[in-house]
C-alpha cells in the first residue's frame, strides 16, 4: 500500500501545527501489514493534542498491536485548515504511523467520549472516502466501529457506524478481530454459519454482534406509535421516520441469534491488564502531558449525575506494587517528571498516601517527579495527601462538590459536608497552594435558588479560609450545565432551559462580584442544550447530526466553531425541538432508546435511585455498605476489588451516619503477592469481610 | 558544568517547534540519567539554553544547545562528555542525531547573544533559475529591500538588505537537499543571514526576493502566501535547512563548536557562497 506521505508533506508548510500530522511518537508502532492480519485504524475524533493522550485508545493499540493476526495505526481529526488543504489536494484522511488511506483499513474504530463530537464522526468517515451512512458501505469498505462512554446510548449515529462496544475494551478488541480475520478473503475460511453468506458486510455484521458487548444497530428495529399525550391515533408501528408526537415502543432484534438485550463487557481484573506499557510520548505539546497511570476503574460513590461512574462499576483497583513498578518504569522509559494517578475519585484508591510517596522518594526518579492525583474526592484528601503532592511542585489543586448546599448534594448523592470542603482546601492552604478551582453543576433536578447562590457561598468561604494563610488567595468556581445522561438515575430528568441555565449563571456571577479572590467561570449554556440534544437522542437524531455536519458543524466542541442555529435548524427541519427532545421529563414506562442495551444497572435500581433523589435521600457507598443491587456485581460476577475494608481518609463519607451498621459485602482483599499476580489466581486468600469488624 | 551540544533536525521533525524541540531534550535528558541542574523556586525546570530559534518546517545541521549539569554528581558519576552524543541520539525523534558535546565555561555568553549569523541553504520551486537569478541580483544591488513581517501577531516594516549577507544561485541541488518531488523543477540558493539586531527567516527572504522582482508585494498576514501563490516568478520555498550558524569575533568568523571533520556538501556550499557586502 502506498504511503500518502509525498502528497501530505507539501501541505504541511501552509496549516498550523503541522506536526500533529507526522507520527514519530516513543512509542508509535510503524509495521507493515500483513495481508492476512486485520488492520484497525483507531480515530479520536478530536484534534490531535486532545486524542492523543486518551488512555482507552493507546490501551486497544498496544494490545492490538501484541497480536499476530492485527496491526494498528492511529488517526486524529485534522484541523479545519488541514481539512481544507487535504480536501483541495484530495488527500483522504491518513494514518500517523505509514501514512496509509484510512479506506485500506479493515477496520475503523473511533472513541466516542463526548456528544458534541459526532460531526467530527461523520466528517472523518467521509473524509476517509467512505460512505457516511452504513446501509451504503459495500463489502470493500471498512468496518465502522465505535466504542467509549457515549456509546451507551449509540442510536444518534446508528445510521453511521456499523457497531459499537459496549464497557471495557481490553478483552473484546480480540474477539472481534478473530471475527474480522476468519471473513477477510485471504484470511481462513469462515467456521461460523453465515447467514448474509459468505464474505458478505451483512454475515460479518451479524457475526459480529454475537460477541458480548457488540452491538450492530442494523440487527435491530426501532418500532414508534404515537405518544399517549395524541390519542386517536392508529397503534401501528410507525416507520422510523415519523416525526414527533411518535414515541419509541420497543427497539427489537432482527435475527433469532442477536441477543434482545445486550450487556456491556467487564474486565474482572486490571492487574491482568498493566497498559499502556509503552505510553505515547508525543512530539508536540497535548493536554495531560505526563505519564498516566490508572489506579482503578469503576466508581461506587454513586454519585447520580455522573454517568462515569454509573456505567463503570464495579471498582477494580490495580494492585499497588503494579501501579509502583508501571510508574516506575513508565518514567525512566518516556523521560516525563509528571505523573498523574487516573482514576474516577483517585484519593478513594487504597493506600494512596503510601502510594505517592513511594513515588517521590524512589531515589531513580531524583526528587524531580511530582505526582498529580485528577479527581480528588474531598472527603477523602487530607493534609497528608497535600503534603505528599506538594513536594516537588505545586500543580493545580482541583475540588468538585458539584452541588452548593447539604441538601442539593443529597439529591445528587455526592455526600460531601462544608466541613469536608472547608478541611480540604484548609489543607490545601496551609500546604502553600494559592489557587483552587472548585467545579459545580447548574441546572441539577430540584435545584432551588438558595441552591444555586450556595455556590457563591461556598466558593466565599474557601477564600476566607485561604486568606488565613495567605494574602493573594485564588478561588475559582467553574459552574457548568447539567447534562442528564443515559445509564443514571437522572436519565429521566429534563434539562434546564438555556434560559434557565443563563439565568443561574446570571445569579452566580453577580453575587461573586463584590468577592475578591473569586472568580467564576461558566460553560456556555447553549452548547449544553446542544449537548442534551444527542446525549439521549433515539434513531430520529441521526438525521439531525447529519444535516449539522453537512452545513459545516465539526468541531462542536470548540466554542469558536460551535453554532447552537445549525442544531436548533435542523432539528426543526425533522420536525422536533428542544423542548420535546431535550427539555421533557421522561416518566417511567416510557420505552427509552437505550432500554436495549445493558451497563449492568438494573432499571428499576436506577428508577428508585431517582426517586431517592427527589426525595433528597442520599446513598452510601456501597463498598463498604450494604449492597443496594443495581446489578453491576451480581450480573456479571464480578466483585469490588479493593485493597482495604476500611473507607478512606476517616470514612465519614460525609453523611455522619454510622458505618458500623451493615451485613455481608462483596469485598475482595488483593494480595500482595508481587505485580502482575492475579488475585484469582489466589482464591484462598480473598476473604470476604464484615464492615464494622475492622480491617481484618 | 555547562556542555554544548550541536545536533542536527532532519526530516520530518523539522514540522515540530522550538518549544517541542526544548521538551524532547529535556525528555531525552532525563531519560539518559544525567544530573540536570535545576532552577530554584516553586516549579524547578531544569537549566537548558538554546541558541536562535528555527522556524517551524526549517531543517538544521546546526543547531545548538548548552545544558546545565550539577556538578558535583556530573563529577560522582564521572561522565565522559564525548560519550554524550552516542547516548542521547537514540533518545531523541527519529531525525534529531546529537553531533558533538563539549564542556563550556560558565562565563562564555549565551548562544543567542554570540551567534551573529547563519548560513542557510534553500530550495525554491515555481521559478526558473534565470528568473531567480536575476531577482537574487537585483535584492544584491538593490539599496533597500522593504518587506512587511510579522512579530507577535503584528506587521512590521522593515528593511531586509542589511541583514542579506550573501547570497548566490546554486547549480547544484544535491546542495540543498534535492527537490521535494519529482515533478516540481527546484532551484537551490545558499545565503548567509544576519541574526542581529533580529534573526532572518528563511520565508522573509522569499519576501525579499518578491520586493525586488516586481511582482505584487506579499501580503504576510495571508501567513505563508508563498506556498499557496504559484504566479510565475514567484518562489516558492519548498525546503529550507541551516547549515551553520556563526560567531563573528574581533573579525574571525568561527561555529559555535569547531567541526572535527567538515561535510563535504557543506564545503562546496561554502564555495558556491559570493559574499555580497
Amino acid at each position: 500500500m502506498p504511503s500518502l506521505w509525498p502528497q501530505v508533506e507539501p501541505l504541511l508548510a501552509q496549516v498550523t501545527k503541522p506536526a500533529r500530522y507526522i507520527g514519530g511518537e516513543l512509542g508509535s508502532q510503524v509495521t507493515e501489514h500483513d495481508p492476512a492480519a486485520v488492520s484497525w485504524l483507531l480515530v479520536y475524533p478530536d484534534t490531535y493534542e486532545i486524542g492523543l493522550p486518551n488512555q482507552g485508545l493507546q490501551i486497544l493499540y498496544e494490545i492490538l498491536n501484541e497480536r499476530d493476526d492485527a496491526v494498528a495505526e492511529r488517526s486524529y481529526a485534522p484541523w479545519v485548515d488541514m481539512e481544507a488543504a487535504m480536501r483541495s489536494a484530495g488527500v483522504p484522511l491518513f494514518s500517523l504511523e505509514n501514512h496509509l488511506p484510512a479506506r485500506t483499513f479493515d477496520i475503523l474504530a473511533f472513541n466516542l467520549s463526548a456528544e458534541l463530537v459526532y460531526t467530527n464522526v461523520l466528517n472523518l468517515i467521509d473524509l476517509a472516502g467512505v460512505p457516511v451512512h452504513g446501509a451504503a458501505r459495500s463489502a470493500d469498505d471498512p468496518i465502522v466501529i465505535a466504542g467509549g462512554h457515549c456509546a451507551f446510548n449509540p442510536e444518534p449515529l446508528s445510521a453511521f457506524v456499523d457497531c459499537f462496544v459496549l464497557g471495557d475494551g481490553e478483552e473484546v478488541v480480540g474477539e472481534i478481530n478473530q471475527v474480522v480475520a476468519q471473513q477477510k478473503p485471504d484470511g481462513q475460511a469462515s467456521t461460523l454459519d453465515d447467514p448474509g453468506g459468505h464474505g458478505s458486510r451483512e454475515g460479518l455484521l451479524r457475526a459480529l454482534a454475537r460477541i458480548q458487548g457488540v452491538y450492530v444497530p442494523s440487527c435491530y428495529e426501532a418500532h414508534y406509535q404515537p405518544s399517549a399525550a395524541d390519542p386517536g391515533a392508529g397503534g401501528e408501528p410507525a416507520p422510523a421516520s415519523t416525526p414527533e408526537p411518535f414515541r419509541l415502543s420497543v427497539t427489537a432484534a432482527r435475527f433469532p441469534e442477536t441477543p434482545d438485550r445486550v450487556e456491556k463487557r467487564t474486565i474482572a481484573d486490571l492487574g491482568r491488564w498493566p497498559y499502556p506499557k509503552q505510553q505515547l510520548v508525543p512530539l508536540i505539546e497535548v493536554v495531560h502531558d505526563r505519564l498516566n497511570v490508572e489506579l482503578f476503574r469503576g466508581c461506587t460513590r454513586g454519585c447520580r449525575f455522573c454517568q462515569a461512574g454509573m456505567i463503570t462499576r464495579p471498582v477494580r483497583e490495580r494492585p499497588a506494587d503494579q501501579v509502583r513498578t508501571m510508574v516506575r518504569s513508565g518514567l525512566a522509559r518516556t523521560g516525563y517528571d509528571d505523573v498523574a494517578l487516573t482514576s474516577l475519585s483517585s484519593a478513594d484508591y487504597s493506600g494512596i498516601e503510601d502510594t505517592v510517596s513511594s513515588i517521590i522518594d524512589d531515589p531513580s526518579c531524583s526528587g524531580q517527579v511530582s505526582v498529580s492525583l485528577p479527581s480528588l474526592r474531598v472527603d477523602a484528601f487530607t493534609v497528608g495527601t497535600a503534603a505528599q503532592i506538594q513536594r516537588v511542585r505545586r500543580t493545580g489543586l482541583t475540588f468538585a462538590p458539584e452541588g452548593g448546599t447539604w441538601r442539593m448534594r443529597q439529591v445528587i448523592n455526592k455526600l460531601i459536608r462544608e466541613e469536608d470542603l472547608y478541611a480540604a482546601v484548609d489543607a490545601a492552604f496551609s500546604q502553600g497552594w494559592k489557587r483552587v478551582k472548585l467545579y459545580f453543576l447548574i441546572g441539577l433536578p430540584t435545584e432551588t435558588d438558595d441552591d444555586t447562590l450556595g455556590i457563591v457561598d461556598l466558593a466565599k468561604q474557601c477564600v476566607a479560609i485561604g486568606r488565613r494563610y495567605h494574602k493573594g488567595v485564588t478561588v475559582t468556581a467553574s459552574v457548568g450545565g447539567f447534562v442528564p445522561k443515559v445509564q443514571t438515575p437522572f436519565q429521566w430528568f429534563g434539562q434546564n432551559t438555556i434560559e434557565e441555565l443563563t439565568r443561574k449563571v446570571h445569579l452566580v456571577r453577580d453575587a461573586a462580584r463584590p468577592v475578591r479572590g473569586l472568580t467564576i467561570r461558566w460553560h456556555d449554556p447553549k452548547a449544553t442544550a446542544a449537548e442534551g440534544i444527542v446525549s439521549r437522542g433515539d434513531r430520529r437524531m441521526g438525521p439531525v447530526i447529519e444535516q449539522v455536519w453537512r452545513n459545516g458543524g465539526t468541531f462542536q466542541e470548540w466554542s469558536e466553531h460551535f453554532d447552537l442555529q445549525l442544531w436548533t435548524d435542523a432539528l426543526a427541519d425533522h420536525g422536533m425541538s428542544l423542548e420535546d427532545t431535550v427539555y421533557r421529563h421522561r416518566t417511567e414506562d416510557e420505552v427509552l432508546p437505550w432500554d436495549h442495551l445493558s451497563a449492568g444497572l438494573h432499571r428499576d435500581f436506577l428508577w428508585q435511585d431517582w426517586l431517592d433523589a427527589l426525595a433528597t435521600h442520599g446513598l452510601e457507598d456501597c463498598r463498604w455498605t450494604p449492597c443496594y443491587d443495581c446489578g453491576a456485581c451480581t450480573g456479571f460476577g464480578v466483585e469490588h476489588v479493593v485493597a482495604s475494608a476500611v473507607p478512606p481518609a476517616g470514612g465519614s463519607q460525609g453523611t455522619g451516619q454510622d458505618l458500623s451498621a451493615g451485613g455481608q459485602v462483596p469485598v475482595q482483599f488483593l494480595t500482595t503477592a508481587p505485580s502482575g499476580a492475579v488475585p484469582a489466581s489466589v482464591p484462598e486468600e480473598q476473604v470476604a469481610v464484615r464492615v464494622g469488624e475492622g480491617g481484618g | 558544568m555547562r556542555i554544548r551540544f550541536r545536533f542536527a533536525k532532519l526530516g520530518k521533525v523539522r514540522f515540530t517547534s522550538q518549544r517541542d524541540v526544548a521538551r524532547m531534550w529535556e525528555r531525552a535528558l532525563r531519560r539518559a540519567g544525567l544530573p540536570l541542574a535545576y532552577t530554584e523556586g516553586f516549579s524547578p525546570r531544569p537549566q537548558l539554553s538554546f541558541g536562535l530559534a528555527l522556524p517551524t518546517g526549517c531543517e538544521s545541521q546546526a543547531e545548538y544547545l548548552d545544558v546545565a549539569l550539577d556538578e558535583a554528581r556530573a563529577e560522582e558519576m564521572a561522565i565522559e562528555v564525548a560519550s554524550l552524543p552516542a547516548l542521547l541520539t537514540p533518545l531523541l525523534p527519529e531525525g534529531v542525531d546529537v553531533e558533538e558535546a563539549v564542556p563550556v565555561s560558565r562565563g562564555s555568553g549565551s548562544l543567542q547573544q554570540l551567534v551573529t549569523s547563519c548560513s542557510w541553504t534553500m530550495c525554491f520551486s515555481g521559478v526558473s533559475k534565470d528568473e531567480l537569478r536575476r531577482q537574487v541580483e537585483a535584492l544584491l544591488a538593490a539599496g533597500t529591500v522593504p518587506i512587511v513581517r510579522e512579530r507577535k501577531g503584528r506587521l512590521e516594516h522593515d528593511d531586509l538588505r542589511p541583514s542579506v549577507l550573501a547570497l548566490a544561485v546554486t547549480d547544484d541541488p544535491a546542495a540543498v537537499g534535492g527537490p521535494r518531488s519529482d515533478t516540481a523543477p527546484s532551484v537551490g540558493v545558499v545565503a548567509e543571514l544576519a541574526t542581529q539586531p533580529r534573526g532572518v527567516r528563511p520565508i522573509e527572504l522569499v519576501h525579499g526576493l518578491v520586493a525586488v522582482s516586481g511582482n505584487p508585494p506579499f501580503d504576510p498576514s495571508d501567513g505563508q502566501a508563498a506556498d499557496g501563490d504559484r504566479t510565475a516568478g514567484v518562489p516558492v520555498l519548498d525546503r529550507a535547512c541551516r547549515t551553520q550558524q556563526w560567531i563573528e569575533r574581533d573579525g574571525i568568523r568561527e561555529e559555535p563548536l569547531r567541526r572535527r571533520v567538515i561535510p563535504a556538501e557543506a564545503n562546496r556550499a561554502t564555495h558556491a557562497l559570493v559574499r555580497a557586502s
